[in-house]
Formats: C-alpha cells, structure tokens, sequence
C-alpha cells in the first residue's frame, strides 16, 4: 500500500460541531480536524452554559444552595440533590432517619431510571434508530409524573433535605411505583429488541472508542462510562450511603471498553435500578422523615407559627446558616453519568467557604479528545452518546 | 388514450400538433397524480412511523391530519429564501433543479397501466437509471455550491454513495434483462404476467435482494442516509437551503422513493399485472377496466413505500466506511453471481 503515490496532496478539514449541532446534547462544541472523514484531532470547548454554580453556592446557606444542584445535571436532578444532602449530612455530623434513608434511595434510583432513559434514547437516536427514544420517552413520562405527585416539579425536584425529606410519601405514590417497576422490565425487553442484537448496532458501536481500564483511570473516568472497561467501581458499593448497604444489587461490568460495552452496563444498571426500588418498598421502615437535629434542621413550619423557640431556630437557620463545624470535605455519590463529588472547606459559618463540584460529565467531555482520535464522523457521534453527558453538569 | 384523444383534437390542431398536445396532457396528468402522491406519500409516513413510535402523527389541519402536507407545501413556498453569503449563486440556484427535475423526468418512462406511459421508449430500465444518477448531480452541487463544510461533506458522501450503489442497483436489474430479454418496462411486465410464478422476485430472489438494499442507498434513506445524515451533518446536502428550494430537494427525494419502489414493482413484482395462474383461476379478471390495474400497481408501490417507512422506524445508520463495504464487497458480488446464474439457466433454456 505504501508505495501508491497519493495522487494530489489533501488539506486538513477543520469543521466545528457545536454549540448548535443536533448530536452534541446541547451546548458542547467539539472542533474536529479531518482528513476526508478521518478525525485526526477532537478538541472539546465548554462553558457554553456556565452559570457559577460554585460560586453561587459560597454566598448561600448551606440549605439555600440546595435548588442550585437541580441544574447541574437537569437531567437527573434528583440524584443530584440526594449527593448533595449526604454530603452536607456528613460535613454537620447528623444522619437522617432510616425512612428518610430508604426514601432518598428509591428516588435516586428513580432519577438514575428517568436519566438512563433520556441516555438510551438519545444515544439510539443519534446513531439513527428513532423509535427506542419515543418507546423509552413514554415511560421516563411515568417516573416524571411520580415526581410531580410527591413535590409538584417534575424536573427540578429539589425535594430531599439536609438531614432527611421534605415529607413523607404517600401510600398511593408507592402504589403506582411499584406497578411501574413490576410493568418496566418487559418495556425495557422491548426498547432492547430494537438495538441489542441489531447488527447495525453493533457494527456501530463494538470496537468503537475503546480505552483501557487503566486509560480510563487516568482519565478520571467514573460510572458506567468506567465500568464499561472492567472496573467495578461504584460509589454505591465501595462507599453506601443512604440505603445501600442495606439493599443487594449487582454492579453490571463490562470488559472491551467500547461503546457496546458500555451500552451493556449501563442498560444492567438499569434493571438494577428497579431491583434496588423493588428491595426499598418492600422493606421501607415506618418512622419520621427528618433526623432530630434542631442546630441543623429546619423546624416543621406549622411549630414555628406556634411556637418563640422554634421561629427563632428557624429565623437563625435561614438567615445566618447553621454553625458549622471547621474543616473540609469531599463526599462522592453516584449518579447515572458518573461520580458527582461535593467538596466543602467550611470556616465555621453557616455559608461554604469554598463550595466545589466534581462533574462527571465534565471530566467525561474531556476524554472525548482521547476516544474520538483515529475514528470516523460517525464515531465521534457515537462516543458522544455514550459517555452520557450533560452541559448543566460539565459547565456548572 | 392516443386513440380516445386524437379523433377529439384532430380536427383542432392538426396530426402533429395534436401529438404533441397528448403529450403535455400526458405530462400534465402524470406529474400532476404524482406531486399529489408525493404529498400524501409524506403524509402517510408520519401516520405510518406516528403509529410505530407510540404518536399520533398530523391530525389537526382538514378531516384527520388530511391537508396537512398542502399546509406544509404552502408553508414552504412563502418561506424566505436565504442565499448564504460563502454560496456560489449560480451552482446554488441550479442544484434543487436539477435533483428534482431528474426526478420527474424519470417519471416519463413509467408505464402505469398496459398502454400508458408518457414515453414508451425501448430503454426505459437504462434511462431510469441514467436520471437517477443525474439526480446524484444535484446533490454534489448543492454541497458544494452552499459553502457549508456540513453541506460539503454530505455532498462527497452522497457522491461516493450513489455511484456505488448504482453499479449494484444496475447489476441487480441484469437478471431481470436477461429473463424478459427487453429494456422496455411495459414489455418486462408482460414477460412476467406470462411467467408461471407471476413476477421475477421468485427466481430472481437474488438480484431482489440486491435491488432492495441498493434502493434504500440510492433514495438516501435510513439505514443509508449518510448524505444528510442528522446527528452528524446536521441536515448533509440541504442545511443551507430552505423555502422553496428546500421543499425542491424534499418533493426531489419523496419522488425519488415512489420512482424506486415502481422500478420494484414493474421489475420484480410484476407491475400492474397479477399472477397467470390467478388469472387463470377467476377468467372474469380480464374483464375489469384498466382503473383496477391501476390500483393494483399502486398498492404494490405502496407497499415498498411501506417497507421504507417500516425500516426508517426500525433500523440505526450505518457508518459510512461499513456502506462503502456493503456496497463494494456484498451486494456488487451478490449481483454479478445472480447474472452468471441467470445466464448460465438461460443458456441452458430453462427461463
């Protein structure tokens, strides 16, 4: 082959996909130098949607700052607002009752459904296959309406609390999630049927973007987008919070580290999502919802238009903050896209000093220059989907 | 209709002339059903793939969604035409014309029922062929003139594909040549109403095969719709193109599946005709006007339309190194054996 004179001499193409581009799930912008439809180099450039989340977060109380964390992966608010409760949790040193435990977890796990969903479909959909994303939509609508039934949001939920749950859930809400979760795995038969064995699909997506546990690990890569390498690594299993430790789940892992593989682990993840609800309700202790730590919770407001003590506890709490005390900490906890990490240098006051958010998609968004080297256009779509970002996330 | 018409127009303009005038009421009639079957091609998609994807598909404007692809047609056509500033005008305004002109044009040769066809010539398969590959023109120039690198890159592709696929779409046709031994498509349907199996796809299964995968490639239809491939090039050829011109390119590629699905149906399906031994069966057949032979032929072109629909719903895109692979390593091979083995039973004079 060497020895063909190449006819005329090409020119490198450089195009930019983004911030406007149907496949970039949102605001990513990648420039890719091409040769012909070669990608040569992928350069990825976020910021697009910086808000200043972590500053934001320095000049709120601890308990304000909490909405703030429904817009970083808006995708998964939940899961976000349950990492960022454990967290302030462990940095007062108070722990929330086992109802509220077991709570927070059937809800993460519901977030981690509704966000694998909007995942499949999306990474279907942009390797062309339209009818999974309208199939998979119906019932993420499901897992939506539920929300709206315990907080009235459907997407920005902002519904757990430092300390435990804004309230307790209804009979009826546990009702219709557990008829959902006993319909779900014959839906996700049926999403599966059009993609796991497709041969296109795999022609697509076996060999594409492969990269190494150890690759992977210096890239700081975390969640499925890890595991489909063959790791086991995840938050829930090596450090539990909330209800984990208590219930029993398998860690799907998968061993090319492709995007098939990963596609694999993250469609296991997603029936053991609805083995985790499952365990939940069926042993969902009885109890309060809010741990009784008056110095870092907020009272129940009917006592605090009753009652001097509790309306200046409250009065203290919204406008001071709780005292806090010095340190720092980081806390991990695992959401759909990957290890969503809160660290907290605290000065004592009731306000983070520095309030810092490990965003797995953003440290995802980077590995792209890594994955997408060497493949086609219609690999760098590909790698996009599967390692599952969102701009909220990755620009904070 | 040449001998319903001429005796009307005769005394009029004369014998040349009314030649003529039958056949710009041919061309009316036949480009007028069709863009109304394009339309309501459109239509059916949504209502089809609305159907398999959990939706209802267009049912607000007319009596179940039913004006819906007017209302888009009129949308389009008061539309702002934007020209990019990078655009080479001259290319720009010239490449939906001639995508969609070589589409219609194609239309000429068809033959709808035993007797009509705007042009009855003897290389009917040959010429159909030659417009759908001038279509790929359109395509490359609309690439290239919009000076967009998305519209550039789904030009290349579209060029690089639609050159693959035509060897094989032709190759695949061969079998068909040889069975019949004719180009004309009015006598390939008759050769097949006289086959026993009643249409060429039973023997021909092969080169079937090969015809079915080239005319998704070559209509640039999902799994192979790498030239305006959505999640990569944004909209390929098109994105720079709205208005009418964009609504050119559209009538271009829906005319272009009903194009393909009729060279199906007259090639291996066996076009307007229904199996001899049917026939055979209910003599009173015979007798039906030609209106019923239209409808036949219709439903078979609806149900590749349907079969594309049904595979838009269903299957992901292919990449467009493993399309040049299809293209060049199966279904090329595929249909040069189906040729050999056709000749060689030919030869041996068992079609």
């Amino acid at each position: 082959m060497e020895d063909i004179e190449k006819p005329f001499e090409t020119k490198e193409l450089t195009i930019s996909m983004g911030p406007q581009h149907p496949a970039t799930h949102g605001v990513l912008r990648l420039v890719l130098n091409l040769q012909g439809e070669n990608v040569i180099k992928c350069t990825p450039y976020v910021g697009y949607l910086h808000r200043g989340v972590e500053k934001l977060g320095e000049n709120k109380t601890y308990f304000a700052a909490l909405p703030l964390t429904d817009r970083l992966d808006y995708i998964s608010s939940m899961n976000n607002n349950v990492g960022y409760v454990v967290a302030v949790e462990k940095l007062f040193g108070i722990e929330a009752p086992e109802r509220a435990k077991y709570i927070r977890t059937i809800l993460a796990e519901m977030g981690r459904l509704s966000s694998h969903i909007v995942w499949l479909g999306t990474h279907v959909l942009d390797i062309g296959a339209t009818t999974p994303f309208l199939h998979a939509m119906v019932a993420r609508e499901k897992i939506l309406d539920l929300f709206e039934m315990i907080c009235g949001a459907r997407l920005t939920v902002s519904f757990p609390r430092v300390g435990g749950i804004r309230n307790d859930i209804s009979q009826e809400f546990l009702d219709q999630l557990y008829a959902f979760i006993l319909d779900f795995p014959a839906k996700m038969d049926d999403y599966e049927t059009l993609v796991t064995e497709n041969r296109i699909w795999k022609e697509r997506t076996v060999d594409i973007g492969v990269i190494s546990l150890e690759e992977a690990v210096n890239w700081g890569l975390t969640g499925g987008t890890l595991r489909g390498s063959g790791s086991d690594y995840d938050v829930r299993k090596y450090f539990p919070y909330d209800a984990y430790d208590k219930v029993d789940f398998d860690v799907p892992v998968g061993k090319n580290g492709d995007c098939y593989d990963r596609y694999l682990v993250r469609v296991g993840e997603m029936r053991q999502s609805i083995r985790i609800i499952r365990q939940c309700i069926e042993n969902l202790p009885a109890g309060p919802v809010m741990a009784d730590a008056p110095k870092f919770t907020l009272p129940p407001k009917d006592m605090v238009l009753k009652d001097m003590e509790h309306l200046i506890h409250q009065f203290i709490l919204i406008t001071k903050g709780p005292t806090v005390p010095e340190g720092e900490i980081y806390v991990g906890s695992e959401v759909p896209k990957g290890e969503l990490g809160f660290y907290f240098v605290s000065d004592g006051t009731g306000k983070p000093y520095r309030m810092r958010v490990r965003a797995p998609s953003f440290v995802h968004a980077s590995a792209l220059t890594r994955l997408c080297e060497g493949g086609l256009i219609a690999d760098v779509i590909a790698n996009i989907g599967t390692i599952d970002i969102v701009l909220g996330e990755c620009d904070r | 209709m040449n001998s319903f018409l001429e005796p009307i127009l005769a005394p009029f303009f004369g014998l040349m002339l009314t030649n003529i005038v039958i056949i710009l009421i041919k061309v009316a009639i036949v480009i007028g059903i069709t863009l109304l079957h394009v339309a309501y091609a459109t239509y059916w998609e949504r209502k089809v793939i609305g159907f398999m994807q959990f939706r209802l598909g267009p049912r607000e404007v007319g009596w179940f969604g039913l004006l819906q692809p007017i209302a888009d047609g009129v949308k389009l056509f008061f539309k702002e035409d934007i020209i990019p500033a990078t655009a080479d005008k001259p290319i720009f305004y010239l490449a939906p014309v001639i995508f969609f002109v070589s589409a219609l044009t194609s239309l000429s040769v068809l033959p709808f029922f035993d007797g009509f066809a705007v042009a009855n010539i003897n290389i009917g398969l040959l010429f159909l062929l030659a417009m759908s590959s001038l279509g790929a023109y359109g395509i490359v120039m609309a690439g290239w003139s919009s000076g967009s690198k998305y519209s550039f890159l789904g030009g290349l592709r579209s060029a690089s594909q639609v050159i693959s696929y035509e060897i094989a779409m032709g190759l695949s046709l061969v079998g068909v040549m040889i069975m019949s031994g004719s180009l004309n498509l009015t006598e390939i349907v008759k050769a097949q109403s006289n086959y026993p199996t009643g249409f060429y796809a039973i023997p021909q299964i092969l080169g079937f095969f090969v015809f079915f995968v080239a005319m998704f490639a070559e209509t640039n239809r999902l799994p192979f719709d790498l030239p305006e491939a959505e999640s990569e090039l944004v909209a390929g050829y098109f994105t720079e193109y709205s208005g009418f011109r964009f609504a050119m390119f559209f009538l271009g590629e829906y005319t272009g599946m009903l194009i393909m699905s009729a060279i199906g149906t007259l090639c291996f399906l066996g076009g307007w005709t229904l199996p001899k031994f049917i026939m055979d069966l209910l003599p009173f057949l015979s007798e039906l006007p030609p209106i019923v032979w239209v409808v036949v032929f219709l439903g078979k072109v609806y149900f590749f339309m349907f079969l594309y629909y049904w595979v838009r719903a269903t299957l992901p895109r292919y990449r467009y190194d493993q399309l040049m692979n299809i293209g060049w390593k199966v279904l090329i091979p595929l249909a040069l054996v189906n040729i050999v083995f056709t000749g060689t039973l030919k030869i041996m004079g068992w079609f």
